[in-house]
């Protein structure tokens, strides 16, 4: 992206009115459709290209194989992609001279904003929810064929290659594209709202990192019309340079994910620190903002390192090098240590966000202030930077550099006590608080229980004698689904009730909302509980077959994954109905938060504020009789502040 | 504006002294369970020394997590049960207590887990080292070495999708089934000759990434008669999971008779073999279809 030279604009510009930059919606424009053309024209142009280019190699002659044409297709494609949407028509005014349209958005009306590329964050917020929850629920689905698949130890519903194409997929596409169920919608949506910003710093970079997701999506999933890939999510060469041309849609799949990561990420960091309204201190930001904060260093240093493996991988199956595989110099090795690299920074990076969820609903909820407020910043802080610290832990038994196991069992077990502070910051805001168990903090109880399972279990795993047992089975399996479905998308859902009334100024129905709750919590443990013991007693992960004494276990597994599909379809459709025929309005602030994001217009208003607010106190000040409240609002055309913030009305 | 709730601020219960007497109950209890009760039957067994040690790891550490989990349980159904709007309550009669921290809590919370999380990661040294590795794979030179002079060697060699075993002490003979002599210490020495996958003798307590041109070292001492299950424990394509055969561990003297027999019915196909070393490149004798060129790494040729 250019630099952006023009005059600065948001938090302080004066001036600043709700007519600016809406006056470019005329005739025709690029949206969603026509980026799909322009992306299979561009991928058509590639898939040629890269056939005429590579159609005199030997190994490409006569396999049938041509993975030159296809990452050329898939590249080319992309590129088509984002011009069909008219991403690059800034950019490329910009390289020419020309002084294209500014970063303002053109705060439109209806919903077609939502399938153009668009610079409101409020905006990119929405399109990244449905996309999480499309990706979420299209990657479940094929996890309910995994446990169909598992029904039986040796009665066969999927040949052993498909098996493993959906595990591949399932796998692949819950790794990529959770990281970013949080920074997408809630990052994108609230971030500004919470730090009193009228902008993000980058509205191209985040309308960007959006607009890779479905390119992301698409071309992960249409592997699986070429033979997919059966390399499972971590794509160890050298399995992944022997495999078809489904591998290519791995590497661009992931790649493209990382780049809409770096990109989100940036433009968070960049927020975050230079977007903050008057008086909003560091130590008075919402710990979700410091959650994110963390989370998007750890993307911004962590998944260049991925991008570097998946080119390496890329060069090795098409220009012929042998980086990851012997001979010439090159190793598995070194996909591996690139791959967890990123690897382990990643499994934080998705737990970070769900840590700051619900450290900011406890406090609402618990009418108290957030206990140790320093402490979880701080633990957030400890843990990305350890993150980066413990990758080899996935490679205990690799026979790479054994003698450095007690130092990463080490920085393993440290990363706990970090971990830890989630617990503390939990426990202590219980205490003597005025607790109300609606439906959004019932999900901040179920992360509480779950992820001590995912967190005890990983003790074990950085135990290297126990690790002897449970690498690579079952047993790892259940960790790290209970680290991150039952930690961070049971904060996601505790963030998709509480904020929706915000969003979208409906109110959710907190009876159903309560169903959803309970049968997902409980058929979420009844599905991954017994996966503990599975994998101890001796079943490893991505295998089709296994001892018949184990199908008891399975079976039970299966049956409970039904269910918790069924639970999870039960979300959709009342949450579609109530938003789509329903429309219940919300009262105002229904929760009585002293958030600054409720304390505006609901849903908020096109350009966030209308006047600056001022931040006073931190957001967290419950139980305070003498707590001023968290703004002071402008003076000039002062239509959003309501008359009276942070008592309990 | 309303402030703390009298509810709260007129309470003198002693919450702490409540809950930290019940945790310190059901702990005892439920550690004692675990260790006595449980322990004894954890994975993987106590086939080797290693599974053994294996399983006193996730004995201890069950142990330990026991009072964690109990005392996240206790104190938040507490809080649950004490702490919530009862029937007709609503937050207009004030907040809960206005509490931003506690240095002593805080203090103690830091120090506790500090000295649990350290205290593990020299116990796991310790387990790790004492009993050689303790079974995981170490590579091609383990610093961490079982003091016999005498092991048996056995050499896994994983293909897609198959395990073999070498003999080096037994004119290098090759055998697609495995038996193992009781009481005895032995090396295996596991790799690859094509794509990674994991040995994994789940009874013995063995676990070892194969990987193309690597020698990785796995020791264990069966003190056991009986079968194990041997898997594939990384994904290698399409067959991975049907990766699995099973061995035996019988005395030494039908293992001696067992593989002096072998060795002399297969003499005029180990002949053939290449000859014995710790790593092989396929295309060395023309298998692998020339996917890897000539040379070995480590100068075996
Ligand atoms: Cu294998």
């Amino acid at each position: 992206m250019a630099i952006d030279m023009s005059a600065p604009t948001g938090v302080g510009r004066p001036g600043d009115s709700p007519a600016n930059g809406t006056s470019r919606g005329k005739g025709f424009r690029l949206n969603a459709l026509t980026a799909l053309i322009a992306g299979a024209i561009g991928y058509l142009f590639g898939h040629w290209a890269g056939n005429a280019i590579a159609s005199g190699y030997q190994q490409v002659q006569g396999s049938g194989q041509n993975d030159i044409a296809v990452i050329l297709g898939y590249l080319f494609g992309t590129v088509g992609w984002f011009a069909g949407l008219g991403a690059l028509n800034y950019p490329i005014k910009k390289i020419f001279g020309c002084e294209p349209a500014g970063d303002e958005p053109s705060y439109e009306k209806g919903v077609g904003k939502y399938f153009r590329f668009t610079l409101d964050h409020k905006v990119v917020g929405v399109q990244y929810l449905f996309g999480m929850l499309t990706y979420f629920f299209v990657a479940g689905l094929l996890a309910l064929a995994i446990r169909t698949e598992l029904l039986s130890p040796t009665n066969h519903i999927f040949s052993p290659d498909i098996y493993l194409e959906v595990v591949s997929e399932h796998g692949t596409l819950m790794m990529m594209m959770m990281t970013s169920v949080v920074m997408g919608p809630f990052g994108n949506y609230l971030i500004p709202l919470m730090i009193g910003a009228k902008r993000v710093a980058f509205p191209r970079l985040e309308a960007a990192s959006f607009w890779f997701t479905p390119a992301s999506f698409v071309i992960l999933l249409s592997a699986l019309w070429m033979g997919g890939f059966q390399s499972g999510w971590t794509g160890y060469a050298p399995l992944s340079i022997q495999q078809g041309v489904g591998q290519d849609s791995y590497i661009m799949a992931f790649a493209l994910m990382g780049f809409s990561m770096i990109c989100a990420s940036t433009n968070m960091i960049a927020t975050i620190i230079n977007y903050r309204a008057p008086g909003m201190r560091w130590s008075r930001l919402p710990i979700l903002v410091w959650s994110l904060m963390a989370t998007a260093f750890m993307m911004v240093l962590a998944v260049p390192v991925l991008i570097d493996g998946l080119y390496v991988m890329a060069l090795d199956r098409t220009a012929q090098t042998s980086l990851l595989y012997g001979a010439h110099g090159g190793s598995p090795f070194l996909w591996e240590n690139l791959f967890w690299f990123f690897g382990h920074p990643e499994v934080y990076l998705l737990a970070v966000p769900g840590f700051g969820i619900v450290s900011e609903l406890a406090p609402v909820f618990c009418r108290k202030p957030l206990f140790g407020y320093k402490t979880s910043a701080a633990g957030m802080i400890g843990v990305s930077v350890l993150s980066f610290f413990v990758w080899q832990h996935h490679l205990f038994q690799s026979g790479m550099n054994p003698d450095m196991r007690p130092m990463f069992m080490l920085t393993t077990e440290l990363i706990s006590i970090p971990t830890g502070f989630l617990y503390l910051v939990g426990m202590g805001t219980l205490w003597k608080a005025r607790i109300k168990f609606d439906v959004p903090m019932l999900f901040v109880a179920g992360l509480f229980f779950n992820f001590l399972f995912g967190g005890l279990s990983g003790v074990y795993l950085s135990d290297v004698p126990a690790d002897v047992t449970i690498h690579g089975s079952f047993f790892v399996m259940a960790h790290f689904h209970y680290t991150i479905m039952g930690a961070l998308i049971f904060a996601v859902f505790g963030a998709i009730y509480y904020w929706t009334p915000l969003i979208t100024g409906i109110q959710l129905s907190s009876k159903l909302g309560k169903i959803h709750f309970w049968t997902m919590f409980i058929t979420f443990n009844s599905t991954f509980l017994p996966l503990f013991a599975i994998g101890l007693l001796g079943q490893p992960r991505r295998v089709f077959e296994y001892a018949h004494r184990l199908q008891t276990l399975n079976d039970w597994v299966s049956i409970s994954a039904y269910l918790l599909g069924l639970s999870l379809t039960f979300f959709v459709v009342t949450f579609v109905w109530q938003l789509a025929v329903v429309r219940k309005p919300s009262p105002k602030n229904p929760w009585h938060s002293r958030g600054l994001e409720w304390q505006g217009a609901m849903p908020p208003l096109p350009h966030n504020f209308d006047t600056i607010p001022v931040i006073q106190s931190g957001p967290y000040e419950y139980g305070d009789p003498n707590a001023i409240p968290m703004v002071e609002w402008g003076t000039n055309g002062d239509v959003t502040a309501p008359a009276s913030v942070g008592g309990a009305s | 504006m309303a402030g703390v709730s009298p509810k709260i601020s007129g309470d003198t219960r002693k919450h702490g002294t409540r809950i930290f007497i019940i945790w310190l109950v059901a702990s005892i209890i439920g550690s004692s369970l675990i260790y006595f009760v449980l322990g004894p039957h954890l994975p993987p067994g106590t086939m080797t020394n290693q599974a053994r040690g294996q399983q006193f790891d996730i004995k201890v550490l069950s142990t330990v997590a026991t009072p964690v989990l109990l005392f996240v349980w206790i104190y938040m159904g507490y809080a649950t049960i004490t702490w919530r709007l009862k029937k007709g309550e609503s937050w207009a009669d004030g907040d809960g207590m206005y509490l931003k921290g506690n240095r002593k809590v805080q203090g103690w919370w830091y120090f506790i887990t500090s000295a649990t999380v350290l205290s593990l990661a020299v116990f796991g040294t310790y387990e790790l080292i004492a009993p050689a590795g303790a079974g995981g794979g170490e590579g091609p030179s383990p610093i961490w070495k079982p003091a016999s002079h005498h092991m048996l060697q056995v050499q896994v060699i994983a293909q897609q999708w198959r395990f073999t075993y070498r003999f080096p002490q037994y004119g290098g003979m090759e055998t697609t089934s495995l038996e193992l002599p009781n009481n005895t210490q032995i090396q295996f020495n596991v790799t690859s000759l094509d794509v990674i996958h994991d040995f994994w003798a789940y009874q013995l307590g063995v676990k070892a990434d194969a990987n193309p041109d690597v020698n990785n070292v796995a020791y264990a001492k069966p003190d056991q008669l009986g079968r194990f299950t041997v898997r594939c424990d990384e994904l290698c394509g399409v067959w991975h999971g049907a990766m699995y055969n099973y061995g035996t561990v019988v005395t030494p003297s039908q293992f001696n008779t067992w593989a002096t027999n072998l060795e002399k019915q297969n003499a005029a196909v180990t002949k053939l073999l290449p000859k014995y070393a710790t790593t092989y490149t396929p295309s060395y004798t023309g298998a692998g279809g020339g996917y890897y060129p000539p040379g070995d790494p480590n100068g075996n040729l």
